[in-house]
């Protein structure tokens, strides 16, 4: 707990420093990777974070130490080689997109790898803080180095947000751009830098390998809150920033411990979180409505067997033809029964079940969506009279009175559905 | 240059290697799964680490279940949260690799006490150390490199999965609906292709070290795809590139005093450097007139 107010009252100026580095690098990581993520370029970020290890290590034996500038040029320019070469080999080879991504992504890396073992075996002693860039390591990062990064990622932020309309034409709608006279392959260009930019300050923190999931993880979660891209966005920042400022806290809690993988856990969380429950497209959420809509279309098909039996001149149907006429479905027309009963739609009388005054008028209503849709598929459509039951066993639950209407209208107040059957109506 | 039976050891098991993973390759390539071959050679790191913390030994075989389950779960994983949790493919590949990688080096430093298991090590392997590691049986009978035996065993697993799948792993690559009309369980050969890929991810480890693995899984075959498209010289050919790769990378390593696996993946990177600019699309002031290959479509 005292190691708890001690980090988050930001006593220690060095603490300081170091969550306002991960927050500025959380949000430039988060924007150009939403954008990306939107793209459907999120491999791409992968591919490139991998590709500037051989420039980290071709900068530092430039400079013969650690020395951010060289360091941060020399990731800068193989990051950039590798996205020329990725897009490159797109145009001019038959491989497929992933295939090009994976094979860049190894290569460089391999080739990277090859470097770190000399420079290893050349016994330089500041070599150890090179091993920072495979894994990360945001405490150890100094004032020095954070001025060149923070200042970086406010140029990232500041260029996204002046230039948002821009690249928001690069990831909806490019042809249009095109068209109405914007440069779009400046634009695109442009945001192939800014990502490498990122990729290459984000490393400092998170490390070659995970890097990916800076760009790619807060998207994806804040996608699932919110279809609109400034509020996407925002809540990507936020995930971002949140989880990088939690990680860099377990690392100073437990020193043995890299920032990199907790910040990536801590991200993880957060977008498995999102997954499951966020409104709309969550997974629960759509589980709930799909069992909500599943019990309409049973409660539909049991005010249909009984508004058929009427046709035939039964007053009702014993609960037992009722689990002849839908096999192997007891509990769900038990359950039926239930709603049904509730909403009054159908009353129960030991197991005679006859349907109420206001349950004639919805069954009628159903099995005349039914016929209607039959009748339109077979009269519009051409579809033969055998062939159009499946389609209107769908529909009959998904067509709005608007639509009824519509269709009364076309089909001109019709009578007869193709089957010979009356299509019901209110007696006004 | 005197036979030299240490550099011969690694080449040969070098090769091995190469040529399980390039065979392999071929198929998820073909599946357009290439990414998917690195998130699990990503994936397999926290069934590694806790297999190891349970045996107490790199070599044991509770390392190769664990790393194999692992690498089913990260298959499962990405196919959960496409068709699930409705993540675009991508993106499930990204979140799946880097979740389980994270674990994965947490758990090392959180074992760091009780797991000598170097990260770095994980890595980028260590073929070198072939030779020193032999595998001798209790009565003292000395049987060779305990990896050149790993990487046989493995290699005879991968040619007999492919001998015995062969059509249906065609089927399956090619038309996935048709081979489902024909009754083949185009889901459960999926399956297989993974675990066989995190199998040998697994086995492939220690001596080659993961970002050598992805390397083998994917340059080779794409290069080979530069210069046939159909299955059987594809194959072939990787199987040569694999052998190549293992020759020159250790000779270079060997001259530049590098790491072999990187080496090796340099190597790969040269060859498929150079059969891009040779085969590849050529630029329009490099064409020259277009000349007609068949006059009058005869």
């Amino acid at each position: 707990m005292e190691d708890f107010i001690y980090f988050f009252t930001f006593q220690d100026p060095s603490i300081a420093w170091v969550v306002l580095g991960i927050t500025l690098l959380g949000i430039g990581s988060a924007y150009v990777g939403t954008f990306s993520f939107l793209d459907k370029k999120a491999l791409l970020g992968d591919a490139i974070s991998h590709a500037v290890l051989p420039g980290i290590c071709l900068g530092f034996m430039l400079a013969g130490e650690k020395n951010p500038v060289y360091i941060v040029t020399g990731a800068f320019l193989s990051g950039a080689l590798a996205t020329f070469m990725s897009s490159w080999l797109k145009r001019n080879t038959k491989l497929s997109e992933d295939t090009i991504i994976a094979t860049i992504l190894s290569v460089f890396f391999g080739f990277g790898i090859v470097l770190l073992t000399a420079l290893q075996k050349s016994g330089n002693p500041e070599i150890a803080g090179l091993n920072s860039f495979i894994f990360g390591n945001a405490i150890g990062i100094s004032e020095s180095d954070l001025m060149l990064y923070g200042g970086l990622s406010i140029l990232i932020i500041l260029v996204l947000t002046v230039m948002l309309k821009e690249f928001r034409l690069m990831v909806f709608d490019p042809e249009y751009g095109k068209a109405i006279g914007f440069p779009m392959k400046t634009i695109s260009f442009l945001f192939n830098v800014l990502m490498i930019l990122a990729v290459v300050i984000g490393i400092q923190a998170i490390g070659v390998v995970l890097m990916a999931a800076l760009l790619i993880t807060p998207g994806a979660a804040a996608r699932f809150w919110t279809d609109r891209l400034n509020p996407l966005l925002i809540l990507a920042a936020f995930f971002s920033v949140l989880s990088g400022i939690l990680g860099t806290y377990v690392s100073f809690v437990l020193p043995q411990m890299p920032t990199g993988p907790w910040v990536v856990v801590f991200l993880s969380l957060f977008a498995l979180i999102s997954f499951l429950i966020s409104p709309k497209s969550g997974m629960l959420f759509r589980y709930f409505a799909r069992k909500k809509y599943l019990r309409k279309t049973h409660r539909d098909h049991l005010m249909k067997a009984l508004y058929k039996a009427r046709e035939e001149g039964k007053r009702g149907l014993t609960i037992e033809e009722i689990y002849q006429l839908y096999p192997y479905q007891k509990s769900e027309i038990d359950q039926s029964i239930l709603d049904l009963i509730k909403s009054d739609f159908i009353s129960k009388n030991q197991s005679f079940i006859i349907l109420s005054e206001q349950g004639i008028s919805d069954a009628m209503r159903i099995v005349r969506l039914h016929r209607l849709w039959e009748l339109y598929l077979n009269e519009s459509m051409n579809i033969a009279p055998d062939h159009v039951h499946d389609s209107a066993e769908q529909l009959e639950h998904l067509l709005t009175p608007e639509l009824e209407a519509l269709l009364e209208k076309r089909l001109n107040y019709p009578t007869l559905d193709p089957h010979q059957e009356t299509i019901p109506r209110e007696k006004s | 240059m005197t036979f030299d039976s240490n550099a011969f050891l690694i080449i040969f098991t070098g090769s091995l290697i190469a040529i399980s993973c390039g065979f392999l390759g071929v198929f998820m390539m073909l599946r357009k799964m290439s990414m998917t071959g690195d998130a699990i050679s990503h994936a397999v790191l926290p069934g590694i680490v806790i297999g190891f913390f349970v045996s107490g030994s790199q070599r044991s075989l509770e390392v190769i279940i664990g790393a194999g389950l692992l690498g089913i779960l990260a298959t499962l994983m990405i196919d959960w949260l496409r068709k699930k949790a409705r993540v675009q493919l991508d993106a499930s590949i990204g979140i799946t690799f880097t979740l389980l990688f994270a674990i994965g080096i947490i758990l090392i430093n959180l074992l760091a006490y009780k797991v000598d298991l170097d990260q770095e090590c994980v890595l980028y392997g260590e073929i070198a150390y072939l030779p020193i590691d032999s595998w001798i049986t209790k009565s003292g009978l000395n049987l060779g490199p305990r990896i050149t035996w790993l990487a046989a065993l493995n290699f005879m697993f991968v040619v007999g999965f492919i001998y015995l799948l062969y059509k249906e792993l065609i089927l399956t690559s090619f038309d996935e609906s048709f081979s489902s009309v024909m009754g083949i369980p185009a889901k459960g050969i999926n399956l297989a292709l993974m675990s066989i890929v995190s199998y040998t991810t697994v086995s492939s480890f220690e001596s080659v070290g993961a970002i050598l693995v992805v390397a083998l899984l994917v340059v080779p075959p794409a290069t080979s795809f530069l210069w046939t498209k159909s299955l059987m010289p594809l194959l072939k050919l990787t199987a040569v590139l694999g052998i190549l790769i293992a020759l020159l990378g250790y000779y270079l390593a060997y001259w530049f005093d590098s790491s072999i696996a990187g080496m090796m993946v340099t190597v790969a990177g040269i060859f498929f450097g150079i059969s891009v600019l040779i085969q590849g699309k050529r630029p329009f002031w490099a064409k020259g007139t277009s000349t007609v290959n068949q006059p009058f479509g005869i």
